[in-house]
């Protein structure tokens, strides 16, 4: 068992626990994600590892209460334990002082993109972020963003925060006033990371996006995580979860982030109906895993 | 089963002149509508009828059929005599796991092929024997634990809690060693728990197999991922083990690379069987993890896994389910009692048919594959005829849901994780068939990972063998 000793509300349906897994706080690294299930007949869930401290052998998640299982995750409380807490998977972060990084994390993205953003400054690089969401309420991590960062931007889609507009007109304008771009790193809703790989695309600058598939054993046993990255078939749990974002087929990953949407809805109905009582309000995004985000990477279908 | 007075020393009948005994099954339209065993097993009445069968050979060919050298005859005799019980503890001096072999070894082409007896008739129906005596002894609750040797003082490492390294557990614990199982899933078992269907090998009897191995005194740690939490360097040199043992399995699945394999609903055989075994999915919504429940489902592939993905996909409702293989039935490498139970279970088989392409709708879910008739050339390097694509003959199937059951590759984690770990061009770990040596002072390999996707009898003969090999080198410190 793997007990849970923080848990808040960082924003609304956004949870941040803190887990005892001594082992994963070792020997984490920025990028990795590791795998939770919450009991004997619950999914395996990846989700991103924010943060960690090996000295007190504890683990820091960041998720979106989006679905069945993470709704479920959400109900827990400092004190309650996880049943299976598995890591960390994936390859790190190729990190490396490349010179000016521009980090940008869409919604509950920033959550994988921090600890991502916090390697590279500590690399030696100039690091500017755009943090956006849809609107103010879904801004998270922006004072821990704003830490490590020699500029930042902060937008929201509906103007209810900062600057009106999307992360990819932060971008653009960046672009367009000259600053010289080495790496172009975004985390977030597939269709943002897109919309940012078209962005850089004109001007060749490199930009890695950390993809959100479904999984299952994320151990690469299964192939549930399949993207086509420059043609090819790559298994995200190992191959990734960063991959080359002017290579990444968007269009399928999006396509196959969809394939249990009847289940996850099926799933989050009987559970908000559990005994015929309402369960209460828990999730405005049930059902959507494309839109969930990073740090919801959803896995089997009911996240 | 527990109401039986043995029978000492039935009689020895005439030799041949009792026929082999048939296992008693479940209907075939009955079984496709759950996920129950298959076989009931033998009542004891039958087992003792099948024992007396056997002509207690002085030098028994079956027990060198067997890749663990089951003492065959001996336990046999046993059986004969109606001590159960013993028989089972017979069994267990060499193989730890009797209820999951004799339930899933390919008997016939092992213990079973040589018996004398069937030159001129059937041979002793070994296999059902092992697993009247195994469930005997499990469900009159008398499994007794053997005694463990004086602790050694040695610490031993297990990568992956499946067959092979299960057998290098209980082999060592016995020994006196202090042994630890890694395990990368959230339980132990490895393809037993995550592959084979419960219609096959009922998942409370892994459990019983390894509740058993964990009372001898191994140690199990599941969730962790070697390479990944820990890896094999760090065991040995910080966390105390004098000698690891890798069976990591064949877990990396293949695919054909053809166009339209990453449409929704197309799935490894690994993902839809850890799905519906491991992860319950034939209970959502009670389990959390979905699957689809295909009405027309096609499995590629002609293996004991593409068997299980078939009957898997009947007993979730299919209305038809198609085997797509690009040989003949000759060919297949699967059981000959699997094929069958497919068969009649209402499996269609496409033989010498091969996929070209999927074909999906508008969102992305298959809803065609295009396939190829073949027919067989000349043999090629694995003996068997090369199938050779029969021009012009293309046609569609219409599916829902298809499985890839084309086979595993070696799961690269490990490897990849330990420098100067030998591996061959298809990433097998380079291991000694007699001693699982790896090239790394301290490192055995064993089972799918070394020798490719095989069978639970081979890797656990593979983790005998290496099990002695790092007893030898703990207590003497000779590589």
């Amino acid at each position: 068992m793997f007990p849970i000793v923080e848990c808040r509300e960082i924003a609304k349906n956004v949870i941040l626990q803190r887990i005892e897994a001594p082992r994963i706080a070792r020997k984490r690294k920025a990028g990795q994600f590791l795998i939770v299930r919450r009991g004997e007949l619950s999914e395996r869930i990846p989700l991103t590892i924010v943060g960690s401290d090996p000295a007190d052998g504890t683990v820091t998640i960041i998720f979106q209460a989006v679905g069945k299982s993470t709704a479920e995750l959400e109900s827990l409380k400092a004190g309650d334990s996880l049943l299976d807490v598995v890591g960390p998977l994936g390859l790190a972060t190729h990190v490396e002082n490349l010179g000016t990084i521009v980090g940008i994390g869409g919604g509950i993205g920033t959550a994988p993109l921090l600890p991502i953003a916090t390697a590279f400054q500590q690399a030696g690089n100039r690091l500017v972020s755009i943090v956006g969401a849809r609107t103010k309420d879904l801004i998270i991590l922006e004072e821990e963003m704003r830490a490590i960062s020699d500029q930042i931007t902060v937008t929201t889609d509906d103007g209810s925060y900062a600057k009106k507009g999307f992360v990819t007109t932060a971008l653009q304008e960046l672009i367009d006033a000259g600053t010289k771009i080495d790496l172009c790193v975004a985390i977030g809703p597939v269709p943002m990371m897109r919309a940012v790989a078209e962005v850089t695309r004109p001007h060749k600058i490199k930009t890695v996006v950390s993809l959100n598939p479904i999984m299952v054993d994320a151990t690469g046993m299964c192939g549930a995580c399949r993207v086509t990255v420059g043609g090819k078939t790559k298994f995200v749990c190992v191959d990734g979860p960063e991959f080359d974002g002017h290579e990444v087929d968007f269009k399928e990953l999006v396509m196959r982030n969809r394939a249990y949407l009847r289940e996850e809805k099926e799933a989050m109905d009987r559970y908000l109906h559990k005994d015929g009582k309402c369960m209460g309000s828990a999730a405005p995004g049930a059902g959507t895993p494309g839109g969930a985000g990073k740090a919801v990477v959803t896995t089997g279908g009911v996240s | 089963m527990a109401d039986v007075t043995p029978t000492p020393k039935a009689p020895r009948p005439k030799v041949g002149s009792i026929p082999r005994q048939p296992m008693p099954e479940q209907p075939p339209k009955v079984r496709v509508k759950n996920f129950k065993e298959v076989p009931y097993g033998l009542t004891p009445d039958l087992a003792i009828l099948e024992a007396s069968r056997c002509i207690q050979c002085k030098n028994p060919a079956c027990v060198k059929g067997c890749p663990v050298e089951v003492q065959i005859p001996e336990f046999i005799d046993l059986v004969r005599q109606g001590k159960f019980v013993e028989a089972a503890k017979k069994i267990k001096e060499t193989n730890a796991l009797p209820a999951i072999c004799g339930r899933v070894c390919p008997q016939e082409e092992q213990c079973e092929t040589p018996c004398v007896l069937g030159k001129k008739f059937e041979p002793v129906a070994i296999g059902r024997l092992e697993r009247f005596v195994a469930d005997f002894e499990r469900v009159t609750g008398v499994v007794e634990i053997p005694e463990v040797a004086p602790p050694t003082g040695k610490r031993v490492a297990i990568v992956g809690a499946g067959p092979a390294g299960l057998t290098v557990a209980g082999d060592l614990v016995k020994l006196g060693h202090d042994v630890t199982m890694f395990e990368a899933l959230h339980k132990p078992g490895g393809v037993l728990m995550y592959g084979i269907p419960e219609f096959r090998l009922p998942k409370d009897i892994v459990q019983a197999e390894l509740d058993y191995i964990c009372k001898l005194g191994v140690k199990l740690e599941c969730n962790v991922v070697i390479g990944k939490s820990v890896t094999i360097d760090e065991l040995l040199a910080e966390e105390g083990f004098h000698s690891v043992f890798i069976g990591t399995g064949a877990g990396l699945p293949y695919f054909m690379n053809i166009p339209g394999e990453n449409l929704i609903g197309i799935y490894s055989a690994n993902e839809y069987l850890t799905r519906s075994n491991l992860m319950k999915a034939y209970l959502f919504p009670e389990a959390d993890t979905p699957i689809y429940r295909g009405k027309h489902v096609a499995v590629v592939g002609g293996g004991n896994v593409a068997m299980d993905a078939a009957r898997t996909a009947m007993r979730m409702g299919a209305e038809k389910v198609y085997l797509v293989y690009r040989r003949s039935k000759k060919e297949m490498p699967a059981r000959i009692e699997e094929i069958h139970h497919a068969e009649e279970e209402g499996i269609e088989f496409h033989l010498l048919t091969n996929p070209l392409r999927f074909l999906g709708n508008e969102e992305s879910f298959v809803n065609e594959i295009e396939c190829q008739r073949m027919e067989l050339g000349e043999p090629d390097a694995s003996g068997r005829r090369r199938p050779v694509p029969v021009k012009g003959s293309e046609f569609r199937l219409p599916v829902d849901t298809v499985v890839m059951s084309i086979g595993n590759g070696a799961n690269p984690l490990v490897p990849a994780t330990t420098p100067g770990l030998g591996t061959n061009k298809w990433g097998n770990i380079l291991a000694d068939q007699e001693t699982g040596k790896t090239n790394k002072k301290g490192v055995f390999a064993g089972g799918d990972i070394v020798i490719g996707a095989a069978t639970v009898i081979l890797a656990m003969g593979a983790g005998r063998k290496a099990a002695a090999a790092m007893h030898s080198y703990m207590m003497t410190g000779a590589w």
